[in-house]
């Protein structure tokens, strides 16, 4: 056992890519048995840096300590033997095995019967419950992970750090996909492991967050540390203006909308044949109306504007658009109603990587650039392309750039930019800031308000009730695939938001 | 040598491998044997891959799907023997149908074309409405057209013989040239290149081109953009076995004759030079002319290696590894460098 205050290091740690420093002379020191948060934009140099050191990159200088001793990393395999281990935002598992042939694949215990060596089946159930039941998890060690829920496959990637002995354990984003309760679980496991004096690194956007788990916070920006600080010190305010470089007296822009009295979208009773989805969802939404949906996670809300854009299919239930009943089967059928949508899976559903900026951008509006002689007008199609980067001030080398290699917040900002070529009417938007960085967040809401005042009717699902605040004339509230209220913009708060969305709940 | 130019250099070098390769290739066996750069030798080469090239780019826009379509060189059999079925002199003794009037060239040829174009049809039917893997889709499409045209080709008074005495607008098809001599230019290399030409502007000129490469890039984004999916699938494979039929008819016409056993395993050469020219096997990238430089690669090596007595079997494995090392280089390529 070691007494040195710091379980790691990471000192003066550079790293250059072409045209871009990194890394600049960041320092990092986690204490034994503390939760450390890193934080930053995107592009501040959190992953970079995890990378260092995860051997994945050789930073150019800088030196790595672990209770006080230095280390060369040069694989992930390595940092798993120094007792470093990451649960990664995406989860790893294999879905198809059970628990605990992921917790301990690749180093299976083993028994000898004769000549030939098997799996010590019965040794690693043993080995696996007792895992688990030193963490208090409720997991059957035979369980298939496909068949679990994200938090418990996460609880199990998490046994599994621990089954590595390891002193620091990295959670990137590990909240992104939890609902409420599954948060709070998490935390429980993050303050167990603490008290058995393991430490957290906690990388996450998500500052309330932060602010409940965290003891020290790291704040990264542009490749450099801006510095580090005990949690108690930092408020929500302190944090983003650290983040961002400037102070930010506005998270939202002014509300301009003007909601007219004219309904564009009446929904009558929508049923999903799903049992469990959503039932009898009734509502109006208005010309120049910005619409949030607020609720918990298994909502069923990206359901019910899924089913809106014709994604899914409704067993019962009426949808009138300005004010006549249309059938919407298919997205095509909503998009020539008027209709956008921003998927929340913006990587599975919404860009296509291996295409650059202008094949994103204009592949829903292409009808529209088709000559007499069928084939497309080129030039119309980039001169718009072009406007629309410009309009929405998408930083991209060209319109030639494939969009993988654009950041979270501008591959946002080129699907707004799809959708907007498409002149909607109505834009249903899923989740339409996650994962992007604080500064690109209030252009994306600068665009919403904008798109509003325009004339524009906005639906907007959010898990950020700050965000749903900030942004919404009016919130319906969702529990449980069912409607649990509306909350005028002006009156929500998080408690009124919160007390419908678990409504239902028994 | 600055570092920016080195990068520069890289970058070229990688994007233009094949051509490259290509280019190497063909100066190696040059500095073998000169006699090789000659227009003899271009021409062989050329229409050696006339029909490779058209069942290529038949092949190309389903690979730019993530799909595949093993039929191909099936299919390519069928269209051979129906045309030629349906082509042979009035005064050839042994003919598919003995009292058969002679039909103007352009019936047969449409009716092969067609009936491929419908095995096709079919495919993306099968993988478009119940989503059957394209691999198993058309894994059985390839037994059921092998197992037809053979029926076909059994049927009385043939009996399974070889057709051949085609009558002579089609040997001219397949063997003709424009003009005479030395630089006269043959029919089916002349109607390859237009294929090519044709698929090129399909692929990047027109919307359905553009929803190609989106559904090969992410089907369910595509979905979300209001592509109709199936509809979309359907027309590729059905295109597809078009191609595959305007492939058979010219194989019958080049070669004279037909029988049930033309084209087989024409689909994996076709894949072969498809994923070797940058077609991406998981869909959404590849260019024609990569396509056309990857069929290319294989006739020079064919023709070239043969030419300067490099034993077949070497030439095998000098393939093999192509394949392999050119898709393992693409997908470096690709990868999502962070």
């Amino acid at each position: 056992m070691s007494n040195h205050k710091y379980v790691l290091e990471m000192n003066n740690m550079s790293k250059e890519f072409p045209g871009v420093q990194a890394l600049d002379d960041v320092t990092l020191k986690v204490r034994p048995g503390t939760v450390h948060a890193l934080m930053g934009e995107n592009g501040a140099g959190k992953s970079t840096l995890m990378k260092c050191l995860f051997g994945l990159y050789q930073p150019d200088s800088g030196e790595i300590l672990i209770n006080g001793k230095k280390v060369e990393i040069q694989n992930a395999k390595e940092a798993l033997d120094h007792g470093i281990s990451m649960i990664h935002q995406e989860l790893h598992s294999n879905l198809h095995r059970n628990v605990m042939e992921n917790i301990w694949l690749g180093r299976f215990p083993l028994k000898k019967i004769g000549p030939l060596t098997f799996i010590d089946e019965r040794k690693m159930y043993q080995d696996t419950k007792e895992l688990l039941d030193n963490l208090q998890m409720d997991i059957d060690p035979r369980e298939i992970v496909g068949r679990m829920s994200v938090s418990r496959i996460q609880s199990v990637e998490i046994a599994r750090a621990v089954s590595y002995d390891s002193k620091v354990i990295i959670m990137d984003e590990p909240s992104s996909s939890l609902t409420e309760n599954e948060v709070d679980r998490l935390f429980e496991i993050i303050r167990d492991l603490k008290s058995r004096g393991v430490a957290i690194i906690y990388i996450s956007h998500k500052i309330e967050e932060i602010l409940q788990i965290a003891d020290e916070v790291t704040i990264l920006r542009d490749g450099k540390k801006v510095g580090v600080w005990p949690a108690s010190e930092l408020t929500t305010d302190l944090i983003i203006s650290r983040m961002v470089g400037r102070e930010l007296t506005d998270r939202f822009p002014p509300r301009v909308s003007k909601p007219t009295d004219e309904v564009i979208l009446r929904v009558e009773g929508l049923t999903s044949p799903i049992f469990r989805s959503f039932k009898d969802i009734t509502f109006d939404l208005h010309h120049g109306e910005i619409l949030g949906i607020g609720g918990l996670v298994g909502a069923q809300r990206t359901e019910l504007i899924e089913a809106l854009f014709g994604l899914r299919s409704i067993s019962s239930g009426k949808i009138y658009y300005k004010g006549q009943e249309v059938k919407i089967d298919s997205p095509l059928k909503a998009k020539k109603l008027g209709m956008a949508l921003l998927t929340e899976e913006r990587r599975a559903t919404g860009i296509f990587p291996v295409l650059d900026v202008l094949e994103n951008t204009s592949i829903a509006n292409l009808q529209k650039y088709v000559k007499v002689n069928k084939l497309l007008d080129d030039k119309a199609r980039r001169a718009e392309g072009n406007q629309a980067v410009e309009m929405l001030s998408i930083k991209t080398p060209s319109l030639k750039t494939l969009i993988q290699d654009l950041s979270g917040g501008n591959q946002q900002k080129v699907l707004f930019a799809r959708w907007l070529l498409t002149e909607p009417e109505i834009l249903l938007l899923d989740e339409p800031t996650r994962g992007i960085d604080v500064g690109a967040k209030y252009e994306i809401y600068s665009i919403m308000s904008d798109l509003a005042k325009q004339g524009k009717s906005i639906i907007f699902i959010s898990s950020e009730m700050p965000e749903l605040i900030g942004m919404a004339d009016r919130i319906m509230v969702m529990c449980e695939g069912r409607l649990s209220g509306f909350v005028s913009g002006e009156e929500a708060t998080q408690e009124n938001i919160m007390r419908l969305a678990t409504k239902f709940m028994a | 040598m600055s570092l920016i130019d080195s990068r520069k250099i890289k970058n070229f070098i990688t994007m233009n491998a094949i051509y490259i390769v290509l280019i190497l290739l063909i100066i190696g066996i040059a500095f073998v044997d000169p006699r090789f750069l000659s227009i003899v030798c271009l021409r062989d080469i050329l229409i050696q891959s006339s029909t490779r090239v058209i069942i290529a780019l038949g092949i190309f826009f389903i690979i730019l799907t993530g799909g595949v379509d093993l039929s191909a060189g099936r299919q390519v059999g069928l269209a051979a023997v129906i045309t030629a079925s349906l082509l042979q002199s009035p005064d050839y003794l042994r003919r598919f149908y003995p009292d058969l009037p002679q039909l103007p060239l352009i019936l047969p040829i449409l009716i092969a074309i067609a009936v491929c174009l419908l095995a096709g049809l079919t495919n993306g039917f099968i993988v478009a409405r119940f989503g059957v893997p394209p691999f198993i889709a058309t894994l059985g499409m390839q037994v059921i057209v092998y197992g037809a045209n053979s029926i076909y080709f059994d049927l009385p008074p043939n009996n399974s013989q070889p057709i051949g005495g085609l009558s002579k607008n089609l040997t001219e098809l397949g063997t003709g040239t424009i003009g005479t001599g030395l630089y006269s230019i043959p029919y089916i290399v002349i109607i390859a290149i237009l294929a090519a030409v044709v698929v090129w502007i399909i692929a990047n000129k027109t919307q359905f081109g553009k929803n190609v490469y989106a559904i090969g890039g992410n089907v369910e984004a595509a979905r979300v953009s209001g592509i109709n999916i199936g509809k979309n699938i359907m027309i590729i494979y059905a295109f597809a076995g078009a191609m595959f039929g305007l492939a058979g008819v010219l194989e019958a016409a080049r070669t004279g004759g037909a029988t049930n056993n033309y084209g087989m395993s024409y689909e994996l050469d076709a894949i072969a030079a498809c994923v070797v020219g940058g077609v991406s096997a998981t869909g959404g990238v590849g260019k024609v002319p990569g396509v056309l430089a990857g069929v290319l690669i294989f006739s020079v090596i064919n023709y070239g290696l043969t030419f300067i007595n490099v034993n077949p079997y070497w030439q095998m494995i000098i393939k093999g590894l192509i394949i392999v090392a050119a898709v393992a280089f693409d997908i470096r390529k690709y990868r999502r460098k962070k």
